[in-house]
């Protein structure tokens, strides 16, 4: 089943973790505890030195990562020798992309790809190697996009539209920005694929917006920041549940936040 | 050799270099830089206006000294651009001033800049000044350690500076923190990137901004058999080797020893563009080590990249040792204190001058990128 299709038929806001690959011995650990918890695909980042996108949390996840010695190969041969059932979805950054190149992200069951430097335009060479490899290229984008672009963007993207919440870096916020609910209602007007909103979204209640101004969620600073703070599998499984119930109980019928809970076919 | 083309392509390309590898929300901004660039560098008012702040304020055109006694000691015609002689001491602000006329053109109010030696965090925080922008320069701590002149000298100015404390803590993870502080400042900070490096049009537009170099060197030495200049990101080299690239005149960049992307890298994107980079076999990006702030960078600009792989320039190494002995002996025999990154220039031509790199009788245009002032606590103790 590719990425796209597991979204579509999953039936409810989508929640979409992120850990950073390699973040300690035992990280896949975290990746089963998220998917118990109930998400519904897993955002690995492989870890960069350069991250130009990311905040400060995500930036220390990746140093802590790259001083253990992992590598985007010891990440997938991991990611390999783990079962799950919940689509992996890899972010890093074009450097990184270009040396490894895509198969051996399929090879290693990955099926989708985020690449945060990559714009559209510099997209062409490896949408033709994503599709190749059965690997959907999720394009992303920002308050800052014009109608135009992006609507080529919802086109050209595969898996899901990746909405950028906030003009800013990856980070925890106080507040879902105002330009969240924006830029979600803008991309819904021109696609039918999933629309994921990311970057800042911390709390239970801001997820449980994002589900309801979109079609879900990726929460990646507010969850390593737990793991950079010690936070077990187990740990991290316990702030994932809330962030399911709380995206769940947002789009239910009869909850104060009914009138904008929406169709999600 | 290669026939080169010297304009990008509206891709931001030079050859198989260059692009626009930013982050999405960064693509309207550099969309609208290059259209107001294309704009303004067409319109004869903006040239003269810049000319008037290059001749009035900045002290160009710059002129070129006949390294006398350098020239009978090593069998050579030296002929050095001098760049050292601007105000605040650097070709930094040849850019500067264009990209800060540029900012204030477009509405901007602050300008956020990232430093090595803090030659462009003086230039940024001094055009700041003078057309009432505010700036903030991003540094590495390591760099802020040594060069606390420049830092004063900023503060001084009136501009923040920011210091970075991830990665080596110098000029690369200052781009880094200047690039990610632009994506939530975008609205009205204008980044005003200090090298021929960055997503399209920065590498074209500094190279417009810093051809003046090239352009002046020209009129004052027409027939050069070799032009050289150092290379960090490879501003004044670009800007210097604008002028020549359609003679037949060698060029040569001069990189440090260890932080030698030409040299010692392979193609890789790092800060918004696809260029020669060192980086492991992983891809990560590595920590480059040279004795001059300036040239502590493991990337260079793309244009470089395609002028070494096409064969239009060539680039070569020098050791930190070679640089400190080369600001000694310029100082002494020409009564000229250049900055480390300028020295690696001139420590290529001490040690290739009477080989056959570098035959005697040859006429060398140097470009002296800045003054050494900002070194010396630097060098009091590396000779102490």
């Amino acid at each position: 089943m590719t990425l796209e299709t597991h979204l579509r038929t999953a039936g409810r806001p989508l929640l979409v973790p992120y850990v950073t690959g390699g973040i300690t011995a035992d990280w896949t650990d975290y990746l089963v505890a998220c998917q118990e918890a109930g998400a519904d695909a897993i955002e690995v980042g492989l870890p960069f030195s350069d991250p130009m996108l990311d905040g400060v949390t995500i930036q220390q996840a990746s140093d802590r990562a790259l001083a253990r010695g992992v590598t985007p190969e010891s990440i997938l041969d991991d990611l390999s020798r783990t079962t799950l059932r919940v689509p992996i979805i890899v972010m890093t950054y074009a450097n990184l992309v270009l040396r490894h190149g895509i198969a051996r992200l399929a090879a290693a069951g990955v099926s989708g790809l985020i690449v945060p430097d990559l714009p559209l335009d510099e997209s062409a060479v490896l949408e033709a190697e994503a599709a190749a490899a059965g690997v959907d290229l999720v394009l992303l984008v920002a308050p800052s996009t014009p109608g135009d672009r992006l609507r080529e963007i919802c086109e050209r993207s595969r898996g899901f539209v990746y909405a950028i919440s906030v003009m800013g870096t990856t980070g925890e916020r106080e507040t879902l920005a105002a330009s969240a609910a924006t830029l979600a209602a803008r991309v819904k007007a021109v696609t039918d694929r999933p629309v994921l909103l990311g970057f800042g979204i911390s709390t239970p209640e801001q997820a449980a917006e994002a589900g309801r101004a979109g079609d879900g969620a990726v929460v990646g600073a507010a969850l390593m920041r737990r793991v950079l703070d010690g936070a077990t599998p187990a740990d991290l499984g316990r702030a994932v549940a809330e962030l399911r119930a709380a995206l769940d109980l947002g789009v239910s019928p009869g909850t104060p936040h009914a009138e904008v809970s929406g169709h999600r076919g | 050799m290669t026939v080169t083309t010297h304009e990008p392509t509206t891709a931001g390309r030079f050859g198989e270099f260059g692009g626009r590898y930013v982050p999405e929300s960064l693509i309207p901004a550099c969309l609208a830089l290059e259209a107001a660039f294309r704009e303004a560098w067409a319109d004869p008012a903006f040239r003269s206006e810049l000319d008037h702040y290059r001749t009035t304020y900045a002290g160009r055109p710059t002129p070129v000294t006949a390294a006398r006694n350098l020239s009978a000691e090593l069998g050579i015609t030296l002929l050095l651009k001098r760049e050292d002689l601007t105000h605040t001491g650097s070709h930094k602000i040849n850019n500067v001033l264009g990209q800060a006329l540029l900012a204030s053109r477009m509405g901007k109010t602050r300008l956020i800049a990232e430093t090595g030696a803090g030659q462009h965090g003086v230039a940024t925080a001094t055009a700041a000044a003078l057309f009432g922008l505010r700036a903030t320069v991003f540094m590495g701590e390591r760099d802020i350690e040594r060069q606390q002149l420049n830092v004063f000298r900023m503060h001084m100015l009136g501009a923040e500076v920011v210091p970075v404390t991830s990665g080596s803590r110098t000029l690369k993870d200052a781009t880094s923190e200047a690039m990610r502080h632009w994506v939530s400042a975008v609205e009205d900070a204008h980044f005003c990137l200090g090298s021929v490096a960055g997503p399209h049009p920065y590498p074209w537009m500094v190279r417009e901004l810093q051809r003046v170099i090239g352009d002046e060197a020209r009129e004052q030495c027409p027939d050069p058999d070799v032009v050289v200049a150092c290379v960090g990101g490879g501003s004044n080299a670009a800007g210097t080797f604008a002028g020549y690239l359609d003679t037949r005149a060698r060029l040569v960049g001069v990189e440090a020893a260890g932080g030698a992307a030409m040299s010692s890298g392979s193609p890789g994107v790092v800060h918004g563009s696809r260029s020669m980079v060192l980086q492991d076999s992983h891809g990560q990006i590595a920590e480059a080590e040279s004795i001059a702030a300036g040239l502590d960078y493991p990337g260079v600009g793309p244009e470089h990249a395609h002028l070494g792989t096409s064969g239009r320039a060539e680039y070569r190494t020098v050791t930190d040792a070679e640089v400190v002995r080369a600001v000694r002996h310029l100082a002494e025999r020409e009564g000229i204190i250049c900055a480390l990154e300028s020295a690696h220039a001139v420590a290529w031509v001490l040690r290739e001058a009477g080989t056959p790199v570098l035959p005697t009788g040859s006429t060398v245009l140097l470009t002296l990128s800045g003054r050494g002032d900002k070194d010396m606590s630097q060098l009091m103790e590396g000779l102490r």
